[in-house]
């Protein structure tokens, strides 16, 4: 990857330290935090509390939940596309909808797989689809909030265009909050591994509440969302 | 545009402030919405926990991080221009500006799509693009609104259009926009977004601000709710990021304790709808991502308040909790202020970044009663802050009028001098007595003029405390 520029950063940095009081630092360490109660929510939670906690607030969030099981995804997946209206869908380029069980079941001229060798026909696809199908690889039960990794094949329009999305949650995927998001980052990051270009948290269908403070679910992004939580996953 | 809004002095704004009463209205409903709900995410919440500890836990992030400003921002900028992405630290607005422009030239941009980003409206990024050729499109709900409403500035952090109604939305929408629908806020937002949708795609670069950036792994992070932010992040070629100079994290895990505080203190949600992170470097073959990334990190001012008593405001995150709580806000609204920064914090902000000469009368606007304060969720001393600024403000003599210096000090020489005191005390019933109708002022001279305008001034009594403690000391002898 070719470095980017960085412009009159010394000048800068030296003024802040100036102003500080003290010489620019080239080391500092982060302290213990004294105050940390973000590992306190759901601490001890089961697996199943978890699921319970996801699921309500999804529904909080107008999100539609259906659990289900990864023998009955194909069938379910069907039965939710019927009942959205059918139409054209895209979906990610992930490996996990074959280890799912899904790829005959997207496997269909109204599907669109996530290609980049189509260049710019995928944003088109998009855009004409009713639904979105991916999957969630961390989600977070305090919030019912799940995260895409996005990458050029987990392409960030297919939770942002289609008038609806479909997230896969696998249970096993649910944790308490973001902070074991964040935390699991983090130690990637320092590990040196290779960042996503786009870490998305989304939690349900875009919303506004700009007009007399009046919430109005469906406003650029989504209008509405769908999560199959799929409990032997 | 940049930070100011208005040319009336204060006193004008807020006098206008007082006529508009659907705006009183508006901000006063306003303000109980945005408390409930964020009682409901906050101390009222037995999920999240000891609230207090949260808050706590955001002084010690955002201290540490401001304490160690110039680390982390060579921390970040390295790991951003690592990934491949351009970083320009700017040390005023037209730095930051002259920057941006010569990007859009480069990429000979006509379309350029934004999110909403206070940051941009200080630096009045969307003239500056005008200036270059650009077609500007805001694309927050609430900034549309008040873009296609000639421009109109925001009064509120959070909610920039907070000081409109539905009948004059759609009002606006009809007159400069073409809409035929009714004013049903669902039916003004599908509008919005049939206007926007094309936009997106087309747009040459995108902008946005920066709710906080991540220095360990060089990444923006941005908290929205419309899908807006990720639609302006996606499509164009070009993404332009700017931030202020202190709205960084060292690393993910504080992230999380910050967007956590953001949301609820903000909104009363537990976590907005987007929390999208943006880092340079897409795969060349990616078909939905910038291939260009650059990152405008902006002083602009800032640097002021380092190092002095009021570098605590520096660790301000943007949520309005304090302006939704403030009493003074409540009746004025936020265009009274006369700057993008409203509200308690506002005033704290305003006259570090502009200076007193604009701003010095803001920290006035305020009943020094600490609900700003306990509202704060990274627990900036924001009333203290206040009175720090009035002492400099008033020390600083260039600030204040010839009239009001020789008051003062005639005050000054009358309180420390116990004849003239006294003659003050007992002559004040006698030189008073012409004004005195019913036993009250309400119709003053000078400095009691503003007073008496809004309300009745008592009557100096015949007495004095010194004579009556006197006497009553007598009597239980």
């Amino acid at each position: 990857m070719v470095k980017g520029t960085i412009h009159n950063k010394d000048l800068f940095l030296n003024q802040i330290a100036s102003k500080l009081g003290r010489e620019r630092k080239d080391n500092v360490s982060l302290p213990k935090w004294k105050h940390q109660s973000q590992w306190e929510v759901y601490k001890n939670s089961s697996k199943d509390d978890l699921l319970a906690a996801f699921c309500k607030n999804s529904k909080e969030k107008n999100v539609h939940v259906v659990e289900t099981e990864k023998s009955m995804l194909p069938e379910t997946i069907e039965k939710v596309i019927k009942e959205y209206g059918g139409g054209s869908i895209v979906t990610t380029k992930d490996d996990r909808f074959s280890q799912y069980g899904l790829t005959l079941t997207l496997d269909n001229s109204q599907t669109h797989i996530w290609d980049t060798a189509m260049g710019e026909v995928n944003i088109k696809k998009a855009k004409e689809a009713i639904l979105g199908i991916f999957v969630s690889d961390i989600s977070l039960a305090e919030s019912g909030t799940i995260v895409q990794f996005n990458d050029k094949d987990i392409a960030r329009s297919v939770s942002l265009l289609p008038t609806t999305y479909v997230a896969i949650v696998p249970k096993s995927s649910i944790v308490p909050r973001m902070t074991q998001a964040t935390h699991k980052i983090h130690r990637s990051v320092i590990a040196g591994e290779e960042l996503a270009t786009c870490v998305n948290f989304i939690s349900g269908p875009s919303n506004s509440a700009d007009i007399e403070m009046d919430i109005v679910v469906g406003v650029h992004g989504p209008v509405k969302a769908v999560y199959l939580v799929v409990k032997d996953l | 545009m940049p930070m100011k809004i208005g040319e009336k002095p204060f006193f004008g704004r807020v006098d206008d402030a007082l006529q508009d009463h659907f705006m009183r209205n508006a901000m006063a409903s306003a303000q109980d919405r945005f408390r409930n709900k964020k009682l409901d995410a906050t101390e009222r919440d037995e999920q999240v926990g000891d609230w207090e500890e949260w808050r706590s836990a955001g002084e010690e992030i955002r201290r540490h991080t401001l304490e160690n400003l110039d680390f982390y921002l060579d921390q970040l900028s390295e790991n951003f221009s690592k990934r491949g992405g351009h970083v320009f630290f700017a040390k005023t607005v037209e730095e930051a500006n002259r920057y941006i422009q010569k990007v859009a030239k480069e990429k000979d941009a006509k379309y350029v799509t934004k999110s909403k980003s206070m940051v941009t409206e200080e630096i009045g990024l969307n003239e500056a693009l005008e200036e270059v050729g650009c077609h500007v499109y805001e694309t927050d709900l609430a900034e549309y609104i008040l873009q296609i409403d000639n421009k109109d500035r925001p009064s509120h952090i959070v909610v920039p259009s907070l000081h409109k109604n539905k009948e004059q939305i759609r009002d606006t929408f009809q007159a400069k926009a073409g809409y035929t629908g009714t004013e049903e806020p669902h039916e003004l937002t599908a509008f919005a977004r049939s206007q926007l949708r094309e936009v997106f795609l087309k747009a040459d670069i995108g902008i946005t601000g920066c709710n906080f950036a991540i220095a360990e792994s060089g990444t923006i992070s941005l908290a929205t709710n419309e899908g807006n932010a990720n639609m302006v992040t996606t499509y164009p070629d070009t993404q332009i990021t700017v931030m202020g100079m202190e709205r960084l994290v060292p690393t993910w895990e504080e992230l999380d304790v910050l967007i956590n505080l953001l949301s609820r203190s903000a909104v009363g949600q537990k976590i907005t709808t987007y929390v999208t992170n943006l880092t340079p470097g897409v795969e060349e073959d990616c078909v939905d991502a910038p291939k260009e990334f650059h990152l405008v990190i902006l002083d602009a001012g800032r640097s002021n308040a380092l190092g002095t008593e009021f570098q605590s405001a520096l660790h301000c995150i943007r949520c309005a909790a304090c302006v939704n709580v403030c009493p003074v806000y409540r009746h004025i609204g936020g265009h009274a202020y006369g700057s993008i920064y409203q509200g308690p914090i506002g005033a704290v902000l305003s006259p570090i970044l502009g200076g007193y000469e604009e701003y010095g009368e803001l920290p006035f606007a305020s009943s020094l009663c600490a609900a700003c304060t306990e509202a704060c969720p990274v627990k900036i001393p924001i009333h203290e802050l206040l009175i720090k600024h009035r002492e400099k403000y008033v020390n600083h003599q260039e600030n204040v009028k010839t009239s009001e210096k020789l008051a003062m000090k005639a005050f000054g020489v009358g309180t420390s001098t116990p004849f003239l005191f006294q003659i003050a005390v007992k002559g004040a019933p006698m030189f008073m007595k012409p004004l005195i109708k019913d036993g009250s002022i309400s119709n003053g001279p000078g400095p009691m003029k503003p007073w008496t305008a809004i309300r009745e001034f008592p009557a100096p009594g015949k007495d004095n405390f010194r004579s009556w403690f006197k006497e009553h000391q007598k009597g239980r002898q």
